[in-house]
């Protein structure tokens, strides 16, 4: 068996009396879209936090690539190569897509100029460019504000910057909730390049018959703890939101 | 988008950028630049000999050059999306301090009019200073602003009063009217090979903090914060010192500008710095900055802080009653704003 490139072991997080989650294990393995699901309150939305840094578990082991680790801020996750892209996208959108990708990141001037802090655009640009046409991304401009690029393509800035900085795992809180029909294919067509390209893709929905279709595995939660765990020949819209709702075991699944 | 989705496309190169799309992005929409040439042409034609006159030219870029320094400022905190109301307080503050050093320094009597014969070391300590005392009024605003998280509107009309209030409590309410000779000859009304000292500190000033705004890894951040503090934030950018920087960065211009209203006026003006923050922020905004912040430029400001001037000495020279001015600027203004918006709203549309 594969190790994960992480993994979750008994994660706890209560608040007060509310046990979010209660012993909640998990699992990603290399090169896998898994999808994680549950209803509102099933502690989807916990579980993920604490996995990439923004929360901390009240119990419960962290391990990645099979080293147990604490995370005590994201950047502590990013330093390990798993970044979140977050629902309302966190672009900032008056910049253009190659100053957002290289947000936090900016690549300086060699020599004296890099030393005073000038940046180095003209590198930027190219690499951003570079980075679409990787992942298929058609932009009208890399020069443009992002707030002019349509909600698709905003979706795709904001995963191909974090393709580009992530190593081992990617976080996608309902990267489609707010497309349409054909932005959203467009979208899970990135998500299956960015996966192509060797990083694991966990994705949060709510959104069953689409996770289906993309996901090669899927992991239900139901009230903080684990109800159960699918491979996609093994999904079925029936069969998941059983597990979603009544915590009936699906299949045990690994990689 | 005529792709089909799982096609590995390369992007069409970027149209290459034209030199007048450069320019007009620089000047925030280029119109205001144009309403200014077209301001400047009118006077010229009209009375071509007074306005046109060198004297008047170089009293118009001195009239500009206090202003412009605090405007500078100001566009680094509007385009971070905040606002800095206690500029002129600060400025206040900081010639009160810097002149009651001088004066303290130089051993003449506390009362004296005029000029004191200080030397430049003197001057030296009185102008650090300024712009040390500048410097920690804009980093309390960006500590109370960042850290304690109070809004900049509140923040800066606070130390507004506070910087004012302890102007007045310094000196009593009354002017320090004793400033060392050299600072009133050589920066006041001294010039640099033909040009206004003070012009020439205006532009040194202007041109570096230009270069800070729109080249620098510090600038990128500027902009970054004002368009999303919070996806800054998670981009693991520490947004607290960011913005402390920023503002400490408004209140040394405040500073600078300090020594520089000191050196024009040989006085210190404790009454003459109320309006001058209503002031820099029109000028920034008529410069195409947005008050909504991430979209802005130092050129813009340049603009912004030279219509109203060049109005006013325009009216002055065709005879037309100045109040008219501030009549003319805020309709401009109202109008700056509004195109602003319009613009953005075809944008995210």
């Amino acid at each position: 068996m594969t190790v994960p490139l992480l993994e979750a072991r008994r994660i706890c997080r209560y608040f007060g009396h509310v046990r979010a989650l209660d012993g909640v294990d998990f699992a990603v393995y290399p090169g896998e879209i898994c999808a994680l699901i549950g209803d509102n309150g099933a502690g989807k939305s916990t579980l993920v936090k604490i996995l990439s840094g923004a929360d901390s578990a009240t119990s419960g082991e962290i391990l990645v690539a099979g080293e147990p680790r604490s995370f005590h801020s994201p950047g502590d996750a990013q330093a390990v190569g798993i970044i979140t892209v977050y629902q309302d996208l966190a672009l900032a959108p008056e910049l253009s897509p190659a100053d957002n990708l290289f947000l936090g990141r900016e690549l300086l001037l060699p020599g004296v100029f890099g030393r005073l802090g000038f940046v180095d655009r003209p590198t930027m640009r190219r690499q951003s460019a570079e980075q679409f046409a990787r992942l298929g991304v058609t932009l009208r401009s890399s020069r443009v504000a992002v707030s002019s690029l349509s909600g698709g393509q905003r979706q795709s800035v904001a995963i191909a910057r974090a393709a580009m900085w992530a190593n081992r795992v990617i976080f996608m809180d309902e990267p489609t909730a707010a497309l349409g029909v054909i932005q959203s294919a467009r979208v899970l067509d990135l998500v299956r390049q960015v996966r192509d390209a060797g990083i694991a893709v966990v994705i949060i929905s709510h959104n069953i018959p689409q996770v289906i279709e993309i996901a090669d595995r899927i992991a239900v939660l139901r009230l903080g703890r684990n109800a159960g765990q699918f491979h996609r020949a093994d999904a079925t819209v029936e069969n998941l939101t059983a597990a979603m709702t009544s915590g009936t075991s699906g299949i045990e699944a690994g990689p | 988008m005529s792709a089909p989705p799982s096609s590995i496309t390369r992007p069409p190169p970027d149209p290459p950028e034209l030199p007048h799309q450069r320019l007009r992005q620089l000047l925030g929409g280029g119109w205001i630049f144009l309403l200014l040439v077209v301001l400047i042409a009118v006077f010229g034609i009209l009375r071509p000999t007074q306005f046109g006159s060198a004297y008047n030219l170089s009293q118009l870029t001195i009239n500009a050059a206090i202003l412009l320094v605090l405007s500078v400022g100001q566009t680094f905190v509007i385009i971070a999306a905040g606002v800095d109301l206690s500029v002129g307080a600060v400025l206040v503050f900081c010639s009160v301090l810097s002149a009651k050093v001088m004066l303290h320094l130089s051993g003449a009597p506390g009362t004296s009019f005029g000029t004191t014969d200080t030397s430049w070391p003197v001057i030296l300590v009185g102008s650090i200073t300024a712009i040390a005392a500048g410097t920690a009024w804009g980093a309390l605003n960006g500590v109370l602003i960042g850290m304690v998280r109070i809004p900049p509107l509140i923040v800066t009309l606070g130390t507004f009063g506070m910087a004012l209030g302890f102007s007045q409590l310094l000196t009593n309410g009354v002017d320090v009217r004793a400033m060392p000779e050299l600072l009133v000859a050589n920066i006041g009304s001294g010039s640099i090979l033909g040009i206004p000292s003070l012009v020439v500190i205006a532009a040194l000033v202007t041109i570096v903090m230009a270069i800070v705004l729109h080249l620098t890894r510090f600038g990128v951040r500027v902009f970054a914060i004002g368009s999303s503090l919070e996806a800054t934030r998670r981009a693991g950018i520490n947004v607290h010192a960011q913005l402390v920087a920023i503002y400490a960065i408004s209140g040394a211009l405040a500073g600078v500008a300090a020594i520089m209203a000191n050196a024009r006026f040989a006085t210190t003006t404790i009454g003459g710095h109320s309006l001058d923050n209503l002031a820099t922020i029109s000028a920034v905004v008529l410069g195409g900055t947005s008050l909504f912040g991430g979209i802005g430029s130092i050129a813009g400001t340049v603009v912004g802080v030279f219509i109203p001037i060049i109005l006013l000495n325009g009216f002055v020279i065709l005879g037309i009653p100045p109040f008219w001015q501030t009549v003319a600027t805020g309709a401009v203004l109202i109008v700056a704003v509004w195109i602003d918006q319009m613009k953005r709203r075809t944008q995210r549309g």
